[in-house]
């Protein structure tokens, strides 16, 4: 009765093939279009940076930090005043991946 | 049971996956969660889930927290509970979908929160990884709940 059925196994694989399908979709629609790094604060603009321009910003948010680096047409985060790191250990910023700190409520996106 | 799904809670807590890098989990709590859902019933396993969220939220987590966690907790209930009233799936198929569930509220939760619909596109990923995450603790709890303590029991808490 508790043993695994076979629609549990379609299930896995319809889900998964959907997400496959939905990132090639989101892939061609969204990559490699964004060249200006948005960067919001509790949902409204803070920031927005090019690119091309290799820059520094010290993101001061909800009563901590969050350091956005800019180099070589590249943006990640490289420290941040709270204690999971998340958005640090994100990495580099692209079109489908976000860098989202729900700590700071900080979203940097590529537009 | 709560006590259980807060020390699930906490290990995650303490002991991020090593692809942990983008905020993934593998919902340990969740196998508590699924477990009620099939040995007690359906008001103990919400109640549960919702004592959990907010414990978990007061010992290690802040306000923002919170609301993910309640909304995906809520959402990817729910969606359990519908999964299994149809008798077509497993308790797999059933932590699949909950897990899944759980990430599309919170990617809703983060795309509010923050009014960026380009959070959104984070999605795809998190279908996939939710459907990994969700298969894996479907098949830690089937075995738990064919264990003899649970045959017969409807009103363990």
């Amino acid at each position: 009765m508790k043993a695994i059925k076979k629609s549990d196994i379609i299930l896995l694989i319809c889900i998964i093939l959907a997400g496959a399908i939905l990132l090639c979709i989101f892939s061609a629609i969204f990559l490699k279009k964004g060249q200006t790094v948005v960067v919001k604060v509790n949902g409204e603009e803070y920031a927005r940076l090019p690119l091309k321009k290799d820059t520094e910003l010290l993101i001061e948010a909800n009563g901590g930090t969050n350091l956005l680096i800019i180099r070589d047409g590249k943006a990640w985060v490289e420290s941040a005043s709270c204690p999971k790191q998340i958005c640090v250990a994100d990495g580099e910023l692209s079109e489908l991946d976000p860098i989202v700190c729900n700590h700071h409520s900080v979203s940097i996106t590529l537009e | 049971m709560t006590a259980l799904a807060i020390i699930f809670g906490y290990i995650e807590h303490l002991i991020p996956l090593p692809i942990g890098a983008y905020g993934i989990k593998l919902g340990l709590a969740n196998i508590v969660v699924l477990i009620m859902l099939y040995s007690v019933n359906l008001y103990g396993a919400f109640s549960v889930n919702i004592v959990r969220i907010i414990l978990c939220a007061l010992l290690f987590g802040s306000f923002t927290s919170f609301w993910y966690s309640l909304i995906g907790g809520i959402l990817s209930f729910f969606v359990m509970v519908l999964i299994k009233r149809t008798n077509r799936f497993s308790p797999l198929g059933v932590s699949i979908c909950g897990a899944v569930a759980h990430n599309v509220g919170q990617t809703a939760v983060a795309v509010i929160l923050m009014n960026e619909f380009r959070i959104a596109l984070y999605l795809p990923i998190l279908l996939i990884v939710g459907a990994i995450t969700g298969a894996l603790i479907g098949i830690i709890s089937i075995p738990i709940l064919k264990a003899p303590i649970f045959k017969n029991t409807k009103k363990v808490e």
